[in-house]
């Protein structure tokens, strides 16, 4: 039992050796990064886990160190963590945490697991610490170290840099001579994965950090120009450069603006993908079209039976249809059939694909048969309501496997406040698309407590085709032209709103 | 040990009966009565009963079939706020006659309600406001906020609206509009 660490030891000395005698030696070491700037602490590679000594920790964290009645207090300030050898349970201000090894001891230093950070120093401690396990690096207080990821792809005469900080954070494309610079607005940079070695033949022709923030791609003498364009996904703020030849400079100037699709037709046979070169990433890479009601719940009649739920799958399709082929993204049906489905269901598989805009269609009834006319709705909330959502922002969580992480906390039922504007945006454009091509009601646009919308985590509407209780109106609503042009003009309202997106993500 | 428990036994039995006779007996009394389904008489079309009378703006479908359109009606006295509102809510349930239309299906009465002491009122409606409704967002926004304006525009007291159906709590009428919470007042669906 008392010797239960010896095969580790013994382990860890075999493969030490074995670590040295191979070249180069890459002992790891943990960078900690902090206002007075970078440090190194070594680290020490065990059966896989990485374990850092007590007394590096002691002596950078001020921490003290006690062994006694064989357990091992760490304090600091008041607060204290105790470690058993041999236990990979520690309590940490009287709360139980588990650590993926026990404490070990080598020589006369104890080594704890890497997680020893996180999982128990990061509790009692002052300062956040934000442990970076993959990249090695430990940050220090509230400083901006964004996870950066850069790719390069060759395409054939041009290339693209894809250049990925998460979170958010700016960063401004510079030329110097044969250099790209990549300035990035943080106070370090966490390089997750290792740079692209592009080759000497490429366009560019090396990628390396030139100081703590700044990227630096050197190009060969083939490079003509570039195209920068810094836009938003998700919490990653991408930086997408569009490298060209020289000889193909002069075509690809003007960003190649999308097809404004002149003709009301069905979708075409062959996509119009993949998009032109230099056209920026769409923002909009998923949109959920929801074919209201459904199964058991018919929806709205007509007087002679047409049902709501089968005009509203039917549009759904055409419209999943003509998007996808036209701009190559996905569309998905919450659902394909005729099938009974919930308000929150739908919402959810909005929510859980990370649609970038979801569209619930249905038709209007009236209990006067002469009202005619589509309309939009977005989501409105009751003063009560929105107090109730928390201000913007995020709390940060440690995590299973330790670190931290960012997440946001919104009420399920209130998700869509924080998108009304952009819902409100983009059903105004769906109004501007449809006036003149398809009948609307006098004032088309108009909010409503929605019960579809409210979970929907991202801008959403919810669309009136029409008014089946209204003979005209239904004949024209089962009719293959209503729906051609409906569909054409969703599509071009979806493509205005793209653009608008693309527009205000800063394409420089 | 077994005396106790008896005594504790007796005295929880006392405290449930208490309870029960205030939750069923005491309170439905005071705050406006049990699932009566009486229905007032239409104000517009029948004659006025005898007894007070009160003036209040009611709701009806607009001509364009897409706003409520108000009128001002007679409506029956009633003692207290709760009393009150379910005199209004009758009234604007009420079947009426050419060129008024009703925007709530007919047959819907009131089965109860209640007012909470921050001013919101608890609408029981019968199932039919769910189960005779046309559909679409329209007319069930219309339906709802015929209620919700009712109350809110003629009585200070209720400051939001949210409507059951059969004694339960909804998530919608039709399967539109949001009716988990209750409703404020909302005049841009009125001409």
């Amino acid at each position: 039992m008392k010797f239960r660490w010896l095969p580790a030891l013994l382990l860890f000395v075999v493969g030490s050796v074995a670590v040295l005698s191979s070249q180069p030696p890459s002992s790891p070491a943990l960078t900690l990064f902090s206002k007075d700037g970078r440090r190194t602490l070594p680290l020490t590679l065990t059966n896989d886990q990485e374990l850092v000594a007590l007394d590096d920790l002691a002596s950078t964290f001020q921490l003290r160190v006690q062994e006694s009645l064989g357990a091992i207090t760490v304090s600091y300030k008041g607060r204290t963590i105790v470690l058993t050898p041999d236990q990979s349970l520690a309590s940490v201000s009287g709360r139980l945490i588990s650590l993926p090894a026990p404490p070990t001891r080598a020589g006369r230093r104890w080594l704890v697991p890497v997680e020893f950070i996180s999982r128990a120093l990061t509790p009692i401690y002052d300062t956040r610490l934000d442990l970076r396990k993959s990249s090695h690096l430990l940050v220090i207080g509230d400083l901006r170290v964004p996870r950066v990821t850069v790719r390069y792809d060759a395409l054939g005469a041009s290339a693209r840099l894809t250049i990925d900080a998460t979170p958010r954070a700016d960063s401004t494309v510079s030329q110097d001579n044969q250099r790209i610079l990549i300035k990035l607005d943080a106070d370090g940079l966490d390089l997750a994965a290792a740079l692209p070695t592009p080759g000497p033949q490429g366009l560019v022709t090396a990628v390396r950090l030139l100081d703590q923030t700044t990227i630096v791609a050197d190009v060969g003498p083939r490079f003509g120009g570039l195209k920068a364009t810094l836009q938003p996904v998700d919490n990653t703020a991408r930086q997408v450069i569009d490298l060209l030849a020289q000889t193909d400079t002069a075509q690809a100037a003007p960003g190649a603006a999308p097809a404004p699709a002149p003709t009301p037709t069905p979708a075409p046979a062959t996509p119009e993908l993949p998009p032109a070169f230099g056209a920026p990433i769409s923002p909009i890479r998923t949109i959920a079209i929801d074919p209201g009601h459904g199964g058991d719940d018919d929806g709205a009649r007509s007087a002679s039976g047409t049902k709501e739920k089968d005009i509203t799958l039917a549009v759904a399709r055409r419209a999943k249809t003509f998007l996808e082929a036209r701009l190559g993204i996905r569309v998905l049906l919450t659902r394909e059939d005729d099938k009974t489905l919930g308000l929150d269901d739908r919402s959810a598989i909005a929510n859980n694909n990370k649609a970038d805009l979801f569209i619930s269609l249905h038709a209007n009834a009236s209990l006067r048969r002469t009202t005619a006319g589509a309309s939009i709705f977005y989501a409105r909330f009751d003063k009560d309501d929105a107090a109730r959502a928390p201000a913007a922002g995020a709390e940060r969580v440690p995590t299973f496997g330790g670190g931290l992480r960012d997440i946001e906390l919104v009420p399920w039922d209130l998700a869509q406040i924080r998108h009304i504007d952009q819902s409100t945006t983009f059903a105004t454009m769906l109004q501007e698309q449809l006036t003149q091509k398809v009948p609307l009601t006098p004032h088309p646009v108009d909010s409503a407590p929605m019960r579809v919308l409210e979970s929907a985590n991202m801008p959403a509407v919810v669309v009136e085709l029409g008014y089946l209780t209204n003979a005209d109106q239904e004949k024209l609503l089962a009719s293959d032209t209503f729906q051609t042009t409906f569909v054409q003009s969703l599509y071009d309202a979806v493509v205005r709103y793209r653009d608008s997106l693309t527009a205000a993500g800063g394409t420089r | 040990m077994t005396r106790g428990r008896l005594f504790v036994g007796v005295i929880v039995a006392i405290v449930a009966v208490g309870l029960g006779w205030l939750l069923f007996v005491t309170l439905p009394k005071r705050y406006g009565g049990g699932p009566t389904n009486a229905v007032s008489a239409a104000p517009s079309t029948t004659p006025a009963p005898p007894g007070r009378k009160i003036k209040a703006r009611l709701f009806y479908l607009a001509e364009d079939g897409e706003h409520l359109a108000s009128a001002e009606q007679e409506v029956a006295y009633g003692e207290g706020p709760v009393a009150q509102a379910r005199e209004i809510v009758a009234a604007q349930l009420a079947a009426v006659a050419e060129p008024l239309v009703s925007p709530i299906p007919a047959g819907t009465n009131v089965r109860a309600l209640y007012i909470s002491d921050r001013g919101d009122a608890y609408v029981d409606l019968s199932r039919e406001v769910s189960s005779a409704h046309p559909g679409g967002t329209t007319s069930e926004l219309l339906t709802i906020y015929a209620i919700v304006d009712a109350l809110t525009v003629n009585l200070p007291a209720v400051r939001a609206v949210q409507i059951l159906v059969d004694g339960k709590e909804q998530d919608t009428l039709a399967g539109h509009v949001d009716l988990r919470r209750p409703l404020e007042k909302n005049l841009e669906l009125v001409q």
